[in-house]
């Protein structure tokens, strides 16, 4: 079933056309992912997707509803949940009341679901009193993916998630998404890191100066050789 | 002892130019602007409040809650009419329109009440108090419990309910709280309501304390509780309490020990003399953010 289809989507900052008559689909239960180089257009189709960001043209629409007007704030309880790049946690507010803003929606679940967070993430409850800002890079990261979590999205977008990380983390990063991923989450990855987010992708999409060039399962780009050049170092 | 009443009538001064600096610091943190308006709606609520009073002859308890009311309603058209459309302008545009609004303010009220001093009924009767060789006015002493009370809820609200920890979380970044599913437009709302409302409670304390309300009377406590926020650091909500009241005390003493005329001088010449060691205020904080 598709679960979020865009369509024919253009996206501008006053002069600048940044994403050019994109179309892609998520269907229920894939991990799919968006990859190009630096500026290609990925987190303004992701900022498009959720609201902060309008198209002038086509349509967007998620679980069967036209979205593509819906404010931003009223997405998250219809099951979309964004981790944008760069983390954005809340620097100057507690781990915990970082999670209690990613419950804003969610009501009385919000308890048991940072339970399930801390569950996940040991780490994160070791320091649940710590003021955002004072976490290192990684725990800013888990935080920010264990803050999505709280409004229990049936869609996650992620923005570069394992950016600035030491491999090690990225690959726990990864094994998180695959982990989130198997417990029913649909996922749509924006990646620089191409050879992992190949490997896990059902589908993948390649955007190139804001249009979509290539796409295709997630297995034969990764032996595409036009991606093994541009993308994978050879 | 005397210095003891001066140290008091200073605090109860320095409370209302707290009350003041919050909606400035407030606002400034949420909505990234300087509200120079926010002065004039102190003018406002203190006119509302004779216009009840004189006017309409309400009790003093329903002229106050009808001027908090007419603030909080003010306060919020300003920022729908005014600031939003303006939220993505450079802040230069913004700062020149919030002056624009305050000088319509004042413009409105000397056609409405003329440009003279109109005096503001007595609304707090709270008789003098003697204690051995100290004297406490009971207007002082009002306007200071009062303030604490408000100070107090303020800080529990912002600090743990829903609502507060919303408007916290969309002065650090309205597209991550946006993101969470906050309603940012709303917060904002909000927050001008919050300052418009303790914009009205000041200015019943103003009027009480001077006696006396004119079209421009908003301008000098707003200009000296902006002076409050900053020195307490812009968008800190314990630094506009702390340098509204240090603001109070350092006026009332300079004028008690100093030079009446002097005493404006001194306040700003402190300012100046604290941002030059400390350029966030007392308690303003950088953060370095992680990349
Ligand atoms: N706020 C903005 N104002 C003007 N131009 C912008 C703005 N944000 C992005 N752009 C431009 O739009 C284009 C696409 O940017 P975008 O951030 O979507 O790229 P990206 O694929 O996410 O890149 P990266 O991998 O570096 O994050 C770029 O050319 C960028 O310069
Ligand atoms: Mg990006």
């Amino acid at each position: 079933m598709q679960m979020l289809n865009v369509e024919n989507i253009n996206v501008y900052y006053g002069q600048i056309h940044a994403v050019k008559d994109v179309s892609f689909e998520v269907n229920e239960g894939e991990i799919v992912c968006l990859i190009g180089s630096n500026g290609a257009g990925k987190s303004t189709v992701l900022k498009t997707v959720s609201g902060l960001l309008r198209s002038r043209t086509g349509c967007i629409s998620f679980m069967g509803r036209d979205i593509s007007k819906t404010e931003a704030f009223r997405l998250v309880s219809a099951g979309l949940a964004h981790v944008p790049e760069g983390r954005r946690i809340f620097l100057q507010m507690t781990v915990e009341e970082n999670l209690q803003m990613g419950g804003y929606t969610a009501g009385k679940e919000t308890d048991a679901r940072i339970r399930d967070v801390y569950e996940r993430f040991p780490r994160l409850k070791e320091r649940r009193n710590q003021i955002g800002g004072t976490l290192s890079g990684g725990e800013q990261q888990m935080l920010a993916i264990g803050r999505a979590l709280i409004s229990a999205p049936k869609l996650l977008m992620l923005d570069e998630p394992s950016m600035g990380l030491a491999p090690i983390l990225v690959s726990q990063i990864f094994e998180i998404i695959k982990e989130l991923h198997a417990a029913g989450t649909t996922i749509l990855l924006v990646e620089q890191n191409a050879e992992m987010a190949l490997k896990i992708a059902d589908r993948a999409y390649v955007l190139e100066s804001g249009r979509i060039a290539l796409s295709g399962s997630g297995a034969d780009l990764a032996r595409s050789d036009a991606i093994k050049k541009a993308y994978l170092g050879g | 002892m005397d210095f003891l009443s001066n140290l008091i009538s200073g605090l109860s001064l320095g409370s209302i130019y707290a009350l003041i600096a919050l909606g400035y610091t407030m606002v400034y943190g949420i909505a990234k602007m300087l509200n120079f308006a926010h002065g004039d709606i102190i003018m406002v609520g203190a006119f509302a409040v004779i216009v009840c009073i004189n006017t309409c002859g309400l009790p003093v308890w329903l002229a106050a809650v009808v001027s908090i009311l007419c603030c909080i309603v003010l306060g919020v058209l300003i920022e729908r009419i005014a600031y939003k459309p303006l939220r993505r302008s450079a802040p230069l545009t913004v700062l020149i329109t919030a002056i624009g609004v305050s000088y319509l303010l004042q413009s409105v009220a000397q056609l409405v009440f003329g440009s003279e001093m109109h005096s503001f009924p007595k609304v707090i009767s709270m008789p003098t108090i003697q204690i051995g060789e100290l004297t406490i006015k009971g207007n002082a002493l009002v306007t200071l419990v009062v303030s604490a009370v408000i100070m107090v809820v303020l800080t529990l609200f912002i600090g743990k309910t829903r609502m507060g920890k919303a408007m916290r979380a969309v002065s650090e970044d309205k597209d991550a709280a946006e993101l969470m599913g906050i309603n940012v437009n709303k917060t904002i709302s909000v927050t001008f309501a919050i300052g418009s409302a303790l914009a009205a409670v000041a200015g019943i304390f103003y009027g009480s304390t001077y006696g006396f309300i004119g079209p421009y009377t908003g301008s000098m406590p707003g200009i000296k509780a902006f002076v409050a926020a900053v020195f307490g650091g812009i968008g800190s909500i314990p630094g506009a309490m702390l340098g509204g009241l240090a603001l109070g005390i350092i006026e009332n003493l300079s004028k008690a020990y100093i030079s009446t005329e002097l005493s404006d001088a001194i306040v700003f010449g402190v300012l100046i003399i604290v941002l030059l060691f400390k350029p966030t205020g007392l308690l303003g904080k950088k953060i370095k953010e992680k990349v």
